[in-house]
Order: structure tokens, then C-alpha cells, then sequence
């Protein structure tokens, strides 16, 4: 099963975050996504830039409004994000637990949805299908009384 | 109130138990692979890591997960180590042999970080190659696999493969006292020997995944799980061999079948024909996955081997949104490379058939005949349905009616699968 792992960090961890030197950031996050690699659970992961070069589209309007930020509330800003493919719950949180974040910072563990969450879409064809076999024998049953019948 | 209790308390020890499981999964190769050099016993060192782990069953779920699982587990292995050597007074000859290697493992069993990143990359590199080691049955090398390697329970492993847990059991003992006997050292294959026994580990894990798929056992002919995890211990191959170029190619292979999983069982559970999937049910993200591996395999410019081809030929089929707008001479391509580096008559069969499905003048019909009239003589197809069941879809494509009523005539009494049978007995009817 998949679980996406959503950074999620409040301005003051951002703010505490751009203090901390660049190249240990890369240390400490290069390690982890090894780490994820080497296990063979890793199926993808981005960072995301800061949100002031993002953009909202916003489908209460029609056409949709594009506004550049604020988004409203930002005190949780969603800043990157993993995909892993492991055996159970908790083997993500696992994983979850060893990423290198530090205080104000949150991961939001989610399951990503397989072909298993959705029906086959020829399900229903199918089920049709059957119900139709068992009214056309229930059908050549009737007949073949009635002939029987008129005999 | 008491009951309430209970099943809370009840819940809380299932989920430190499978925290214990997800644990151990992650960190299971590390740990016997550390031990194996500590100890230089293989055998020794699975024993004192299963040890361990049952110690780790007994304990977090009452006493709660220690902060660093893989060093608790590690340093109660240790431990025990140490008190097996002293109950057999082997001690001292122990640590005069390991010297420095012991004080060293003693502080670091102490420490936070039990080891060294690379050091121990190579060590699980060394255990890999011992688990699918040639002295062992194929049989032995994939549970063995499965459990050093994959860190699955012995129970998980006789449930993925229908079998008893004590056959299981009994695989692995057997397995190590092999390789005791054998005195197989703990190391990675000197040069001469490299590409062979690099072979016989992707065979291994291809045997994995395609029992996962193509179940040999039980009524469930698709096991999803099994071949997932041979997905997992490919990549962690691939990361530890990143040079070796079809070592992707079996990834890119497994990657790009399984993207066919959700396409390949109808609501019914019956198994639906590569013509008839839905492919809007392939998974998109094992496909650009199994593409990459591929591209990867292929940037070494070194030609493919056998699972990179047979990749090429799943990512045509992957990259097309039906079979008449699939790429069939690059198929044809595939096919005449594995035919050169692992011929085998279902191998020019499949040649023949992509053949025939390359547009042109005549479709390529008439070549595709010939090669399959070539291959009448072939012990491997005799009894088989496939050959006369393509001889008289080409003859049919030809207009050669006749001939083609006697081919599915011929094919439908060879089949054993009933659905098909009717399929070429109303071919056989029509001839066409």
C-alpha cells in the first residue's frame, strides 16, 4: 500500500527553519531519502518552494479565480511531500517518525487510494450480464414447460 | 468497565506488535548482516536476530518502542552473542580472534549509531549473495531470501506461498546447515564468479514476483503481495548495485507487468487477455517508474539482457492505447534480441506473432507463417495448443479458410482450458 507523507510546517518553524544552514538541511534530507531508497520504498517525493511563488485557483468562480496568495489562513503551509510504498500502517509511521524535522514542523500521513478502492468498471456490465444469462434460462425453462405442457 | 480495559489494552499490544513487524521489516537485513560479520556465522547470527526479535515481541508492547529499534535490536543480539560464547567457554578464543572488532562492537552497542552507512550496505550487499547462494535449492534460496533479506516472518512467508509454516521452517534450517557444510563465506563474489551469481539472485527474486502472479499453489492465481515484495528487494538491489545494468531491467520488467495488475482479473476473478484489458486500470506511476528503470538499463549502452528485453517489450504494449496502435516493430525488435541471448521456441512463436501484427502490405502474415510452419518440429510446442492456435489465426488472415478450420480444430483438442476451447471450436466452425 502507498501513504503520501505531507510536510506541513507553521511560519515559526519556517521562519526557524531558514535559519539553519542550507547545506546541513541538504545533509540531514539527503540521508533520509537515501535511507528510503536503499529500503526500496521510496516511489516519490518533492520539496515545494516558498508559497509566495505560488499562485490559488479558486472554482467558486466560474470561470475559476487565480489570485496570487494570501490563502487565507497559513498557519500550517504545506511545503513538500513523499510518496512510499510499504507493507502496513506502521511501517509509514516508521518512516514518518525518522524524517529530520524539528518543532513546529508536522507530517500528515495519508493513504493513497489503489485500483482496489474502486470497482472494476466493467463491475456492473458484468453483474448485468449475469442477471441477464439467469432471466434467458429462467426463460427457456418457461418455454420449454409450455411446450411440454402442450404436448 | 474492566472489559472496555481490556480490549483497550488488548488493541494497544496488537499495534506494538505490528510496529515490532514494520520495525523489523526495515531494519531485519542490517541487523543479520551486521551480525554475520560480528560473529562470522551466518547461521549463528539469523538465530541471535530472531532472538532478538521475539525478545522485541515480548517487550514493546509492554514496555513501548524503544526510540532507536534497529540498536535496541542489535545490542540484545550482541548480548546474546556474548552469552552463548561464554556458556560454551569459547570466549576468550572469540575475542582474541575478532580483537579490536570486539571493544569496538561493545562501544558501539552502546551507542545511538550502531554503524557505519557504508560498511553495512556492502554487508547487506554480502547477504543477498549468500541467500541465493548455489549450493542452496531455488526452493531454499527464496525463503531464505524472503526472511534475511525481506525481513518477513517465517508465518507471513508460508501464507504468501500456501504452504505449511513448518515446511517453511524446515526450508531454512535446511538452508543454513547447507551453507555451514558448505563453508560459504560471508562475501561478495570475487570477479570471475560476479555475473553468474549476480544471475542466479535476479532469478531468484523474477521467481518472487512471477509466483505472485502466476501462482503455481492454491486457487488464487494472483498474489499481488508476493510480487510486491519482490518489487521492494529489487529496488533495494538497485540501489546497492547501481551499476549493473539488468539488475533495472528486472526492475523495469517487474514494474511494468505489475502496472497490469488492476486490468488483469475481471469481477469474476478470471484472468483477462493483454487485447481485452481495460488499460485506463494500467497503474500510470509503475509504468513511468518501470520507464525509467528502462531508460536506466539501457543508459549503459552495453545492449540488454534477457528481463531489460522482455521490459522493452511491456513498455511498447504500456506506451500504446491499444493493440492496433502499438509499436510491433520494435516488439519484433525485442523478440529477435531475446532469440539471439535466450532462444527458445515460445520465443519465436512470440515473433511470429508481433510479426503478423506490423502493418504493411500484406501484415506480415506470410512471413509470420513460415516461421511458425518452421517451428512444426519443435518437442517444446508439440503437445502445446499455442502453435496450431496461431497457424490458423494467420491462415485465416491469409483467407486459407480451410486450412485454418483444421488448425483451431487441432488447437481446441490440445487446450485444457475450457473457455478456450469454446472460443477455437467456434473458430474452427467459421474459419476465420
Amino acid at each position: 500500500m502507498q501513504y503520501m507523507l505531507i510536510m506541513r510546517s507553521d511560519d515559526a518553524a519556517v521562519a526557524e527553519y531558514k535559519e539553519i544552514p542550507f547545506e546541513q538541511i541538504i545533509e540531514a534530507m539527503g540521508k533520509y531519502n537515501e535511507s528510503l531508497m536503499e529500503a526500496g520504498v521510496l516511489l516519490a517525493g518533492e520539496g515545494l518552494s516558498d508559497a509566495s511563488e505560488g499562485f490559488v485557483v479558486d472554482f467558486t468562480a466560474d470561470p475559476p479565480l487565480v489570485t496570487d496568495g494570501p490563502y487565507g489562513e497559513t498557519k500550517e503551509l504545506f511545503n513538500g511531500f513523499w510518496i512510499l510504498d510499504v507493507a502496513s500502517k506502521e511501517e509509514a509511521a516508521e518512516w514518518a517518525k525518522r524524517c529530520p524535522l524539528g518543532p513546529g514542523a508536522k507530517l500528515e500521513v495519508r493513504r493513497v487510494t489503489g485500483p482496489e478502492d474502486f470497482p472494476a468498471d466493467n463491475e456492473w456490465v458484468q453483474k448485468e450480464e449475469g442477471w441477464r444469462e439467469e432471466q434467458a434460462a429462467k426463460q427457456a425453462d418457461r418455454q420449454a414447460q409450455a411446450a411440454g405442457d402442450a404436448r | 468497565m474492566t472489559e472496555a480495559h481490556d480490549e483497550t489494552a488488548r488493541r494497544a499490544e496488537a499495534s506494538a506488535r505490528r510496529a515490532v513487524v514494520a520495525v523489523w521489516r526495515i531494519e531485519s537485513a542490517r541487523i543479520v548482516a551486521t551480525l554475520t560479520r560480528y560473529t562470522g556465522d551466518f547461521a549463528l547470527a539469523e538465530d541471535l536476530a530472531q532472538d532478538a526479535l521475539t525478545d522485541a515481541l515480548a517487550q514493546w508492547p509492554t514496555q513501548g518502542v524503544p526510540r532507536n529499534g534497529a540498536a535496541w535490536l542489535t545490542s540484545v543480539a550482541k548480548r546474546k552473542a556474548i552469552d552463548r560464547w561464554r556458556r560454551q567457554e569459547r570466549f576468550a578464543e572469540r575475542v582474541e580472534a575478532m580483537g579490536l572488532d570486539l571493544e569496538r562492537a561493545q562501544a558501539e552497542a552502546a551507542d545511538a549509531l550502531p554503524w557505519d552507512p557504508d560498511e553495512i550496505d556492502d554487508d547487506v550487499l554480502r547477504l543477498v549473495f549468500t541467500a541465493c547462494h548455489p549450493v542452496l535449492s531455488q526452493q531454499a534460496r527464496v525463503a531464505l531470501t524472503l526472511r534475511v533479506v525481506g525481513g518477513l516472518e517465517t508465518t507471513e512467508i508460508a501464507r504468501l506461498f500456501m504452504v505449511p509454516v513448518a515446511t517453511i521452517q524446515q526450508r531454512i534450517v535446511r538452508a543454513k546447515q547447507a551453507l555451514a557444510d558448505a563453508d560459504v563465506p560471508f562475501e561478495t563474489p570475487p570477479r570471475a564468479e560476479r555475473q553468474q551469481r549476480l544471475s542466479a539472485v535476479l532469478g531468484v527474486l523474477y521467481l518472487i514476483f512471477t509466483e505472485g502472479h502466476a501462482a503455481t499453489a492454491g486457487d488464487d492465481w494472483m498474489r499481488p503481495e508476493l510480487s510486491r515484495e519482490a518489487i521492494r528487494l529489487t529496488r533495494i538491489l538497485a540501489a546497492l548495485q547501481p551499476d549493473e545494468p539488468e539488475v533495472h531491467g528486472l526492475l523495469a520488467l517487474m514494474e511494468l507487468t505489475a502496472a497490469r495488475f488492476p486490468a488483469r482479473v475481471d469481477a469474476r476473478g478470471e484472468p483477462v487477455l493483454l487485447a481485452d484489458q481495460d488499460r485506463r486500470r494500467w497503474d500510470r506511476g509503475a509504468i513511468r517508474r518501470g520507464t525509467a528503470a528502462l531508460d536506466r538499463a539501457e543508459s549503459f549502452g552495453r545492449g540488454l539482457g534477457p528481463y531489460a528485453l522482455q521490459a522493452a517489450i511491456a513498455q511498447t504494449h504500456a506506451d500504446a492505447s491499444d493493440l492496433a496502435s502499438t509499436d510491433w516493430a520494435r516488439i519484433v525488435a525485442a523478440y529477435e534480441g531475446l532469440e539471439q541471448i535466450a532462444p527458445s521456441p515460445i520465443v519465436t512463436l512470440n515473433r511470429a506473432v508481433a510479426l503478423s501484427m506490423v502493418r504493411g502490405p500484406d501484415g506480415g502474415a506470410d512471413a509470420a507463417l513460415a516461421i511458425v510452419d518452421g517451428l512444426a518440429g519443435e518437442r517444446a510446442l508439440a503437445m502445446s495448443h499455442l502453435l496450431p492456435s496461431v497457424r490458423g489465426e494467420l491462415l485465416a488472415r491469409l483467407s486459407r479458410d480451410d486450412e485454418a478450420r483444421v488448425a483451431f480444430a487441432l488447437a481446441a483438442e490440445r487446450t485444457e482450458n475450457a473457455r478456450e476451447r469454446a472460443v477455437l471450436l467456434a473458430k474452427a466452425a467459421a474459419g476465420r
